[in-house]
């Protein structure tokens, strides 16, 4: 239809058929040719869509996994820049913990990364017992081990529930939680607590196992590595999501050291960094696993990585079972950990310890330490100032997710937004932890 | 982590190649090493430590500030250094005082410290010179303190009700 005939009004006549073009090119946007063709599409003819626009994506999206808020500007479909503005669930817990006894700072650490709060638990007591120089006993180390392993599970399957609903998998999330339930409810076995448990004292854990615990604690690994395969069978042949996966958001080794990436985000880049092997932390050196690595670092391997890394936990934990020494839980210094319940009746010091801890808490020498150890997510570090009070000068977590989060912007400019959504699952940020 | 003499030994060298003034002291503790440096030589130690030194330490593992209130100088920012060749690790520290917070920014040489200066800063208030991007990043822009400090009340914010809301002008922005 001509001009002319617009104008006139005409509405009717000979309307070209849109049907008569092939489906492929009418939806051929000028964005996927670009991608296609790389920078030849690039021409004057093409000027009036190159124009740059900023939209902004967040807070509250459910893709961008929390309140992470970005700032993006497009080219089309192509990010051209990405901007992370973060601070929304900013709640001041280091402040906080200035104001809390040793012993309640567990309590604070283990709200900031929601997901791994044994291993936030596990880096403030350690380093806190690094400033006593307070032993830990063995079977605390293996019931720690156990813990941490089972935590690291139900991350990893949260964020592989998570993200495959970002790319559009909703079965994924149904299947993922259901086992992740399973170890909730070991959880709430051995602590009382489905999250955020408390089970991590200085010196120790709070309490034994119950009886039961082991059974049923052996019943769930056998029952994962099928349930992975199951996981694996409906994701690695699939076309949409192998397309969505491979060869994105692809960072260099080199780079992801420089904006000081840990965790799966860097083994998936082919570098074998996994604090457990390099600097064992509580008997991780007493066992035996593999950590696996990626090759070319896309969301492909970072799926790969963590997938397998479930499998290593499973073994981990079977043989923290198998090994698990005798012993006493929590170490016997009375001065750091609560005496037995029953001893405060019959005992006058096991009453003035109990009164003491609960009422003004255990001094701790005055220096400085910094502790790391390997989180789901990378290198989640502590570092503590103490004054020779009962309560912290000033501690910092070194949280992975705020750290990993920088890599973001490299991973994604240049790319589609679409791959940008998958870019931000892969990289699991957890936005409790970034903002602390 | 090296040992009090093996930190001995960094420090001297960092003192030869940097300059005599650039370390003002060692800490070890706790199985842990501790160089702390002037504030205005920061750049050039880590420059130092991760290219030059013959034992390099090429990441950056975590960078934070800290109050130490009673003592002066107050504000201290610490940089722990990670070797990861040689699995270890090394505290690099400097302190300023809070009349003149100001530390070299490390950003072009690690630019991992980019997000967490930005933390330093909008919790404590040191500067970084040459920062590229000097923002608050957990507080919002307009936020007036440095909430980390020690001197910073806790709880200091008044808390918005209906009946109160009145007494708060402005408390929409």
């Amino acid at each position: 239809m001509s001009d002319e005939e617009l104008e006139r009004g005409v509405t009717g006549g000979q309307r070209p058929d849109p049907l008569a073009t092939p489906y492929r090119e009418r939806e051929r946007s000028v964005t996927m040719d670009r991608v296609a063709h790389g920078a030849a599409v690039e021409t004057a003819e093409r000027e009036p869509d190159t124009e740059l626009f900023t939209i902004n994506l967040g807070p509250h999206h459910p893709a961008t996994h929390g309140v992470l808020r970005l700032l993006c500007t497009l080219e089309g479909e192509l990010v051209r820049e990405v901007k992370p503005i973060i601070g929304y669930v900013h709640t001041g817990i280091e402040k906080s913990m200035e104001t809390q006894q040793y012993w309640k700072g567990i309590t604070f650490v283990e709200r900031m990364d929601y997901l791994a709060y044994f291993a936030n638990a596990m880096t403030y007591c350690n380093a806190v017992e690094t400033l006593l120089e307070e032993e830990v006993p063995k079977r605390a180390q293996y019931l720690r081990v156990i813990h941490l392993e089972l935590n690291r599970i139900a991350s990893h399957l949260f964020w592989l529930g998570t993200s495959a609903l970002d790319i559009g998998a909703i079965t994924m999330l149904w299947w993922a939680l259901r086992e992740r339930d399973h170890v909730l409810d070991l959880f709430e076995m051995s602590s009382g607590q489905r999250m955020h448990t408390r089970y991590f004292q200085v010196g120790g854990v709070m309490d034994d196992i119950p009886p039961g615990w082991e059974a049923k604690c052996r019943e769930f690994l056998d029952l994962l590595p099928g349930r992975l395969d199951q996981y694996e069978a409906l994701l690695d042949r699939n076309e949409i999501w192998l397309q969505r996966m491979k060869n994105v958001g692809v960072v260099s080794r080199e780079r992801l050291l420089a904006y000081g990436v840990t965790g799966p985000l860097l083994r998936a880049a082919g570098d074998p960094w996994d604090l457990r092997k390099a600097a064992p932390y509580s008997s991780y050196d007493e066992f035996d696993f593999k950590i696996p690595v990626g090759t070319i670092g896309d969301c492909y391997d970072r799926y790969r990585v963590r997938m397998a890394e479930m499998r290593e936990s499973v073994k981990i934990v079977a043989q923290a079972l198998d090994g698990l020494p005798e012993g006493p839980f929590i170490t016997t210094n009375r001065k750091v950990a609560l005496p037995p319940r029953h001893e405060l009746a019959t005992s006058m010091e096991a009453l003035i310890h109990h009164f003491k801890l609960v009422t003004e808490g255990f001094r701790v020498p005055a220096g400085e330490a910094y502790n790391a150890i390997e989180s789901p997510r990378g290198e989640l570090g502590c570092y503590i100032l103490a004054d020779g009070s009962a309560k912290p000068a000033r501690v910092h977590i070194r949280d992975p997710s705020f750290v990993n989060l920088q890599a973001l912007a490299e991973m994604s400019e240049g790319g589609l937004i679409a791959d940008m959504i998958a870019n931000i699952a892969m990289l699991d940020p957890i936005l409790g932890g970034i903002d602390r | 982590m090296p040992d009090a003499a093996g930190l001995e030994l960094v420090a001297q060298r960092v003192r030869a190649a940097v300059g005599g003034d650039s370390v003002v002291g060692t800490h070890h503790a706790h199985r842990q090493a501790m160089l702390e440096v002037a504030p205005a030589r920061v750049r050039e130690v880590l420059a130092y430590l991760r290219d030059e030194d013959e034992e390099p330490y090429e990441f950056l593992a975590s960078l934070h500030g800290v109050d130490y209130l009673p003592e002066e100088p107050r504000l201290g920012v610490h940089y722990q250094l990670l070797s990861r060749a040689r699995v270890e690790r090394l505290g690099v520290k400097t302190r300023v005082t809070v009349e003149e917070p100001v530390v070299p920014s490390v950003v072009d040489l690690f630019p991992t410290a980019d997000h967490q200066e930005r933390e330093v800063f909008d919790m404590f208030g040191v500067l970084f010179d040459g920062h590229p991007d000097p923002r608050r990043i957990l507080m919002p822009e307009d936020y007036e303190g440095h909430p980390q400090r020690r001197d910073f009340p806790v709880g200091g914010e008044p808390v918005l009700f209906t009946y109160n809301e009145h007494k708060l002008p402005r408390w929409y922005e």
